[in-house]
């Protein structure tokens, strides 16, 4: 056995046993089980860090999600549901702008409707893995899937959108164009709100928890973005309710946040921390400073611009935060464990004690 | 029958769908129909050999589903997903083995019976310190949990998603255009995405084979049994005697996961024997179907639509003097 096959290994197997084991060999089993593991290409792999936080405690399978993330993508889904909020409540303003001689409101309103609500729905189409089967979007009808009640919603939403923008644009078919201008206002509410229950009706924790403050989340965030493409593009001599309604809509969007956010605990972190969390918090700003704008420059032309940019921006930077939370409470199966963990805890607690 | 009409034709009764004990095949519009067919996978007996891996890619035709290493144990699959659909966990643990009685005595007969007064008889099992040790390996095999009310199915926005005759839920792939919305619902992380060619794909306890009388591929190859296949009924009165048998024989940590028909989910058609916490082995610990809540989505999706109504017309009001 020459030198050089010996150094290979530095133990030897002699008559009384091992001879020279390295001690880092003793290995210890199941250390690895709930602690971060290196994750190859299929899952995740991107938690960012160290958690801001001390982990609750809870055990996993070697810290890999529970559910599956979803595969929605950005900007698609986010642009998609920041787009349609916007859609929605720009309707009920164009209407609004029409019914009471506002006539600068109501062409940008309704032109701004219709082209959100286009590119919301290009943005739907566009995330999903086959777009040229869009249309078995309308193969069905089923009320147990938001999806299928927003596609629908969706598809007499935009054409109604879209005569409405055009006779208000072109000042032909006055008539027609009221009708259509009542659809959309009509279905507008819709637009704005059906994609809360869309994201709340999943296994994700951070979407599914907020479930009942959602919808206000979002109703409010199209009202402030509606209000702002209205301060951004209207003159201000008529964009009194574009003010009144930013008033509505920030107000409305702020509280049912802060509402869910204390009410879900600890399934609201994600609003708070990592890429989600500063989104939200740059949401919050925008919309306090686009607010503020808003009413005090209201003889500006150019500020009233900025604030609502400011707005938009705001509404935008919500349903971005919303997303990106979504998928960090997907990811960490704390959030999905944790939860589950107490509500059998509490069933356990409240059926009693256990016997013996 | 085709199901793609029943599914179209069919108005939903959410009460019934959505939550509690019902028959899935007759929910989901046959009236008459075989019974329903499911997996009990006993994970006390499954040796991790990961035929039932191996046997589903093979049968189903499924694709790589990416080749890694990643030091888990014997776990390089990781989790179900669109081209896993049987996944064989393994974990290691520092957890003395309960002590199981190997029923290898050759002093014939039976063995002896241990005296009431003996030490460590009114205790889980006899403290055998050489039939104990402080380490055990977990191994369980992973698959669609073929829910009775399945959160997959009811999102699924084109019909794609359907129940069959067999009360089992599938993908019809010439209609799923890949929207991807069953992927979060599912509270278990089973259905995902095979991203080169976009759509949704997951476990359909081999519909084809069920459908002329086979069991499914991974039953049918897994070599102690681990992997029982049959009418869901028979599966659980079968799941309930092993359970009891294990309890006996001191195995206290064994428990059922998702045969009571009155969880979260209204149980599984696939449902476990498992050794630990089901969060040990990646499984919520307690789900629930995302739909049962929808009811009441909907109705804070109308208060919040009237909500902007209102006020979008005080703005109006109001916006005569701002």
């Amino acid at each position: 056995m020459s030198e050089q096959q010996v150094s290979k290994s530095s133990s030897d197997v002699t008559e009384n046993g091992l001879r020279g084991v390295r001690s880092d060999r003793d290995a210890v089993t199941g250390v690895a089980t709930g602690k971060p593991a290196k994750l190859g290409k299929r899952r995740g792999g991107q938690r960012d860090g160290a958690p801001t936080v001390p982990d609750a405690e809870f055990t996993s399978y070697y810290n890999l999600p529970v559910i599956n993330k979803p595969v929605w993508s950005s900007p698609d889904i986010p642009g998609y549901l920041f787009l349609g909020g916007l859609a929605g409540a720009a309707s009920l303003l164009g209407a609004g702008a029409q019914a009471t001689g506002r006539p600068a409101l109501g062409r940008v309103s309704k032109a701004g409707a219709f082209g959100a609500g286009v590119l919301s729905l290009v943005g739907l189409v566009h995330d999903l893995g086959r777009p040229a089967r869009f249309l078995n979007m309308l193969r069905v009808f089923k009320v147990t899937s938001p999806m299928s009640v927003g596609s629908w919603i969706l598809s007499g939403y935009v054409p109604l959108a879209g005569i409405a923008a055009a006779s208000s644009l072109f000042g032909k078919a006055p008539r027609i164009g009221m009708a259509a201008t009542a659809g959309t206002a009509l279905l507008g509410p819709a637009v704005v709100s059906y994609t809360a229950a869309l994201i709340s009706d999943t296994a994700v924790p951070a979407w599914h928890d907020g479930y009942p403050e959602m919808p206000f989340v979002f109703v409010g965030s199209g009202a402030t973005a509606a209000a702002g493409l209205g301060l951004l593009a209207a003159p201000v001599t008529q964009n009194g309710p574009s003010r009144a309604m930013a008033v509505f809509g920030v107000g409305t969007e702020l509280a049912a946040f802060e509402r869910m956010e204390r009410r879900i605990g600890m399934t609201a972190e994600p609003y708070s921390q990592g890429r989600g969390g500063g989104y939200v918090r740059a949401g919050k700003i925008l919309s306090k400073f686009g607010l503020a704008g808003a009413l005090l420059g209201r003889r500006s032309r150019v500020l009233s611009a900025v604030s609502g940019a400011a707005l938009m921006a705001a509404s935008a930077a919500t349903r971005w935060g919303i997303f990106h939370a979504g998928m960090q409470s997907a990811t960490d199966p704390k959030y999905t464990v944790v939860p589950q963990r107490e509500r059998l805890r509490a069933a356990a607690a409240t059926a009693g004690p256990a016997p013996g | 029958m085709a199901p793609v009409d029943i599914q179209i034709g069919r108005a939903p009764n959410l009460d019934g769908a959505l939550l509690g004990d019902t028959d899935p095949a007759t929910q989901g519009g046959y009236p008459d129909h075989p019974p329903r067919m499911g997996f009990f996978t006993d994970t006390s007996v499954c040796i991790g050999c990961k035929a039932c891996e191996v046997a589903c890619k093979t049968w189903n035709a499924i694709p790589e589903d990416g080749l890694v290493f990643t030091g888990m144990s014997m776990d390089n699959s990781q989790g179900l997903g669109a081209s896993t659909w049987r996944h064989v966990a393994f974990i290691e643990q520092r957890k003395p083995i309960d002590a199981q009685d190997p029923g290898v005595q050759h002093a014939g007969g039976s063995p002896p019976a241990i005296p009431p007064d003996a030490p460590g008889a009114s205790g889980a099992l006899p403290s055998d310190s050489e039939q104990s040790s402080e380490f055990r390996w977990l191994m369980a095999s992973d698959v669609c949990k073929h829910c009775t009310h399945a959160a997959c199915l009811d999102v699924c926005p084109t019909g794609s998603l359907f129940r069959t005759e067999f009360g089992t839920v599938v993908v019809q792939e010439d209609i799923c255009n890949g929207c991807g919305y069953c992927i979060p619902a599912c509270p278990y992380g089973v259905i995902d995405q095979r991203k080169e060619d976009g759509r949704a794909w997951k476990c359909t306890l081999c519909y084809d084979r069920l459908s002329v009388g086979q069991e499914p591929a991974c039953a049918k190859n897994c070599p102690t049994n681990s992997i029982q296949f049959g009418p869901l009924d028979e599966l659980r009165e079968r799941a309930d005697a092993r359970l009891a048998r294990l309890h006996e024989a001191g195995v206290a940590d064994a428990r059922l996961y998702g045969r009571d028909p009155h969880d979260g989910v209204g149980g599984d058609g696939a449902f476990f024997l498992l050794l630990d916490e089901p969060e040990v082995y990646g499984l919520p610990p307690d789900p629930v179907v995302t739909t049962r809540d929808l009811p009441s989505m909907w109705k804070h999706v109308a208060a919040a639509a009237a909500t902007l109504v209102g006020g979008a017309l005080a703005a109006f009001v109001a916006g005569r003097r701002l």
